[in-house]
């Protein structure tokens, strides 16, 4: 496990290295793939919930969120390694914790301990008595949920793909092998185990998008002003 | 894998072991470092480089327009003002050459006044010695016959002069008489 990560980890910080080093005002095709999703993320996740300002404050940390983790998400697709660096509960759940620590360092550095704290449970324009409802929920949100469901779902999505990649192709090696009718069925079953290995792909940049804006839109809920 | 997982009860998975945590701690802040540190900031400077240069060659071509705009409005301003020059020196020949006409048709008229004032004087004054010739020679003539006839010298002057005078006056009173 810790392998396979140091293998992505050295590989991808070794070719964005070159591809950095290598930068040019004219792109070549390397560097222009890097910056689509730099660009991609700066404007599509940051700007679209930090806005301008606040944006680059966090784009340093947000664009390196979710480079390392598309990095270590597609480590489950990639041949030889199949085993994606988030799809170990570890990962998600230090990545997790950043964004935890991130945002309440923000909002606490912003609004104050108290204010920081009324600041997120306690959204304006709702009835008294509501609170007493809300206040726990939004606390228990704050401090426990929003982290563990980023972990969670991004631990889940990886291993979810993992087990389905192992299910299908251990299916078509099966029925091929199996020596009776069923080797008819192999080829449908291998045809699904490329959609899925297709479809993982995806879901790697797809977990890698979510995962770095909703970072993106708790920070943004922390150091707002109001609501 | 499948082995691994069919041996861990499930919950093992939800449930980090302390040693990758660790690791994936080192591996997580050797990422970010190095990418926050290098990767990120060089490739943001060309990014950003790139977009000056665009915007600077937008606002080029903005200015090269402007000038080139400005250049077409001033050829076009000097293209009415030649225009219009050219109009004015036509209509100023126009005025000249009507002028000079004028001038040389005044000029004309009061030389040909000239020549025939001059002419009419010179008539006049040939006409009057021609008077004053004729008159002394038909005086004369008129004695030497007159000597003639009468046969008697006319040399006295003073008679003779009155006696012609009053025949000239004669003539002259009666001019139909003598034409």
């Amino acid at each position: 496990m810790q392998l396979v990560r140091l293998i992505i980890l050295a590989v991808t910080l070794i070719v964005l290295a070159i591809i950095a080093s290598r930068a040019k005002l004219v792109p070549g095709k390397a560097q222009s793939i890097v910056e689509i999703l730099i660009e991609f993320v700066n404007n599509s996740i940051i700007q679209n919930t930090l806005g301008l300002r606040e944006g680059k404050r966090f784009a340093p940390m947000l664009i390196t969120m979710f480079f390392f983790i598309f990095a270590m998400n597609l480590g489950g697709v990639i041949p030889g390694l199949n085993l994606a660096g988030t799809s170990v509960i570890g990962m998600p759940l230090l990545l997790a914790l950043w964004t935890f620590v991130t945002y309440v360092v923000f909002g606490v550095k912003k609004h104050g301990l108290g204010g920081y704290l009324k600041h997120e449970t306690m959204p304006p324009g709702v009835p008294k008595p509501i609170y007493i409802l809300l206040v726990p929920i939004e606390f228990l949100q704050v401090i426990l949920i929003r982290w563990a469901s980023l972990t969670i779902r991004l631990l889940a999505n990886m291993v979810a793909g993992h087990i389905m990649m192992v299910v299908f192709i251990g299916m078509t090696q099966a029925l091929l092998f199996s020596g009776s009718a069923l080797i008819a069925l192999a080829p449908f079953s291998g045809a699904l185990a490329i959609g899925i290995y297709g479809f993982e792909i995806f879901v790697a940049a797809l977990q890698a998008f979510i995962f770095t804006m909703l970072t993106a839109v708790y920070i943004q809920m922390a150091t707002s002003d109001e609501h | 894998m499948i082995q691994a997982e069919e041996s861990v009860p499930g919950w093992r998975l939800l449930v980090p072991q302390p040693q990758e945590i660790v690791w994936t701690l080192i591996f997580l802040v050797i990422f970010a470092l190095v990418f926050m540190k290098f990767i990120l900031p060089r490739l943001n400077a060309v990014l950003e480089e790139r977009a000056e240069k665009i915007e600077g060659g937008l606002k080029k071509a903005e200015e090269v327009q402007h000038q080139a705009d400005q250049l077409k409005a001033d050829q076009e301003q000097a293209l009415a003002e030649a225009r219009q020059e050219a109009s004015a020196i036509r209509d100023r020949a126009r005025q000249d050459g009507a002028r000079i006409i004028e001038e040389a048709k005044a000029q004309a008229g009061s030389e040909n006044e000239r020549l025939l004032t001059a002419g009419r004087q010179q008539l006049n004054a040939e006409r009057t010695s021609a008077a004053a010739q004729l008159r002394g020679e038909v005086g004369t003539l008129a004695s030497d016959l007159a000597s003639k006839i009468v046969g008697e010298s006319l040399s006295d002057d003073e008679r003779s002069r009155r006696v012609i005078d009053r025949f000239l006056d004669d003539l002259e009173s009666s001019p139909t008489a003598t034409r």
